[in-house]
Formats: structure tokens, C-alpha cells, sequence
């Protein structure tokens, strides 16, 4: 099963300074807007892996690395901030 | 944001099998209704796991555990955590699924199970506000007796209505038949479409994709539907 991007708000206060799970995302695949908050997250080991509730496609993933937070947007086409 | 230490000042039996902590934490910047917090264990080999855990109070850092058997965290903060104990606490965090006592709107509140605790603390905001906005609660529980905040909830504040969906044991004397959340109980016990209701919905994944869905389909604007899972 997966949760929700709010899931995401504490993790992602580690790069961003603003609340990122309220901010409209883009997906790159379908085109589909809406809250980051909505996405689906997957967790593997305390990695998320971020995909979009209307194509499936991977939109992004929170990996972590000994000492390193990495954020990979392949799948974002953009990120809109109210 | 920081991690913070947090202490527990109050742990009280929420059912047979959830608790309800107050912690406190210094500095504490406050927090909108349906905010959540992360909470950090460290193994002394270094080992550590987080979990969210929903605010389920306006005005103090309050948060309910239910407990999963198999768990790796919830059993520990409901059976050994207590008062006195330390816990690592990042938060408030998380701007979406909140209710702004500065809102207008009419509110539906959709609860699935331990879902309850962040749809508890905005109608708990509304109070501490003394907003007039009306508010409607469709609380869905396995059984009576899982019911969280229940003599809180057999009192509710004018304006707000709450109405219950049992789908194993129902109380005696309850009309509706024991089954899942359907059609009927949202059209019955919800807001009409036209109202332009704030939609929450909270709860198992499950849960909150029948009832966003069926929100939907009798015509709630999905923009007005906000979700929460936990998995």
C-alpha cells in the first residue's frame, strides 16, 4: 500500500524552507496538476519513491545516502508555489 | 526544521488499543488543525525509524497511537512510553490538509478509523476559535468500542453534527445496517454539492479512496476534496 505526500512534509523540510506538500505539482508524464500532499508515496527503507495518482509515473524520489539527502525530479515538469 | 526533544506530560487509555500522549515541547511555535508531527527512535546501536503522527489538539502537542501488533514503534509509545520519557519531534509540519478557523465555508469531516485525530483537532480549532461554521462528521469505526474521543464526541458543540458508520458491531438499537462506508451514508449525512463544502477525509488508504471517490461522483468539486492516508 502506499500513503500520501503529506507523509513527505516533515522529510522535505530538510531542503526546502516553505511547505512543499502544498505546492501544485506538474507531472512530467500526464500532465496532471495538483497538491504535491495528493501524489502517492511509496517507501522502500526510509527512501520514498513519489508517483503520480493519475499516470502512475515515477514524478520523484527522496533517497537517502550515509550523510546526503538526494532529491531526483525526473518526473516533475513544475512546481508551483501560493 | 529541527529536531526537538520532547517530553510526555500526560498519557490516558484512548481505547483498549490506542493512547493518547500530550507532550511537551519547548518554544512550541503552535499549529493549524490537521497538522502532523514527525517522531524519531534512536536505538542505542544507532538504528532509528520515524513515524507522523496527526495533532489531534489546537493549542497543545497532542497526538493519539494506535497500536499495531507487528509494529516496530507504535507498540513501544503505547505500552512503555510514559510520563517523564523523552522522544525526538520535528514539527508542526505539513500545510494541506489543515482547516483556517478563518474559513467560511461549510466543513465535511470523514474519518476511517484512527483517522479521527486530525478531523478531531479542527473541529476542536473551530471551538477554540468560536467559529460558527458548520461542520458535519462521518465517523467510520470497526465497532463501539474503538470510537476515539467518544464522550467528547456524544456532546458535540452547536453546529457541529456528528453521525457514525459501523461496519463489524454496531450499538443496539442502531438503524443502519453493519457495513462499509457506501453512497447513502455521504448523501445522507454529508453536504449537498452545492454548498461548496471543505471536504477532509482521513484514514486507511482504502478508506479515503472509496469515500474521495464516491465524494466525487456525486459531484464534490476534487479540489474541495482533501485526503490523507496512512498505509
Amino acid at each position: 500500500m502506499y500513503q500520501d505526500g503529506n507523509a513527505l512534509a516533515g522529510p522535505l523540510t530538510e531542503i526546502f524552507a516553505v511547505d512543499m506538500t502544498s505546492a501544485e505539482s506538474v507531472c512530467a508524464g500526464c500532465g496532471r496538476a495538483g497538491a504535491v500532499a495528493s501524489l502517492r508515496v511509496y517507501w522502500h527503507a526510509g527512501d520514498a519513491v513519489v508517483r503520480c495518482p493519475g499516470c502512475e509515473q515515477v514524478v520523484f524520489r527522496l533517497v537517502r545516502l550515509e550523510n546526503r539527502l538526494c532529491l531526483e525530479v525526473t518526473g516533475l515538469r513544475r512546481l508551483t508555489f501560493s | 526544521m529541527k529536531w526537538r526533544v520532547a517530553t510526555v506530560v500526560e498519557s490516558r487509555a484512548e481505547t483498549a488499543t490506542a493512547r493518547t500522549l500530550v507532550l511537551d515541547v519547548p518554544d512550541w511555535p503552535g499549529h493549524l488543525g490537521g497538522q502532523h508531527v514527525d517522531l524519531r527512535l534512536t536505538a542505542d546501536d544507532g538504528y532509528s525509524v520515524q513515524r507522523s503522527y496527526s495533532l489531534a489538539s489546537p493549542d497543545r502537542v497532542e497526538i493519539a497511537v494506535q497500536r499495531v501488533d507487528d509494529g516496530e514503534v507504535s507498540p513501544y509509545l503505547t505500552d512503555v512510553f510514559a510520563v517523564g520519557d523523552a522522544i525526538e519531534l520535528r514539527g508542526p509540519v505539513g500545510g494541506w490538509f489543515v482547516w483556517r478557523p478563518a474559513a467560511t465555508e461549510p466543513v465535511l469531516l470523514v474519518a476511517g478509523g484512527s483517522g479521527i485525530v486530525p478531523l478531531m483537532a479542527m473541529i476542536r480549532a473551530r471551538r477554540a476559535a468560536g467559529s460558527k461554521v458548520p461542520f458535519r462528521l462521518i465517523y467510520s469505526v470497526r465497532t463501539p468500542e474503538e470510537i476515539f474521543y467518544a464522550d467528547e464526541l456524544r456532546r458535540p458543540d452547536p453546529g457541529v453534527d456528528v453521525s457514525y458508520v459501523f461496519s463489524r458491531k454496531a450499538p443496539e438499537g442502531a438503524r443502519r445496517p453493519v457495513k462499509r462506508i457506501g453512497l447513502a451514508d455521504v448523501t445522507t449525512h454529508g453536504w449537498p454539492p452545492d454548498f461548496q463544502p471543505s471536504c477532509f477525509v482521513c484514514g486507511p488508504t482504502g478508506f479515503v479512496e472509496t469515500v474521495a471517490d464516491l465524494l466525487v461522483a456525486v459531484g464534490h468539486d476534487p479540489s474541495r476534496v482533501k485526503t490523507e492516508r496512512f498505509g
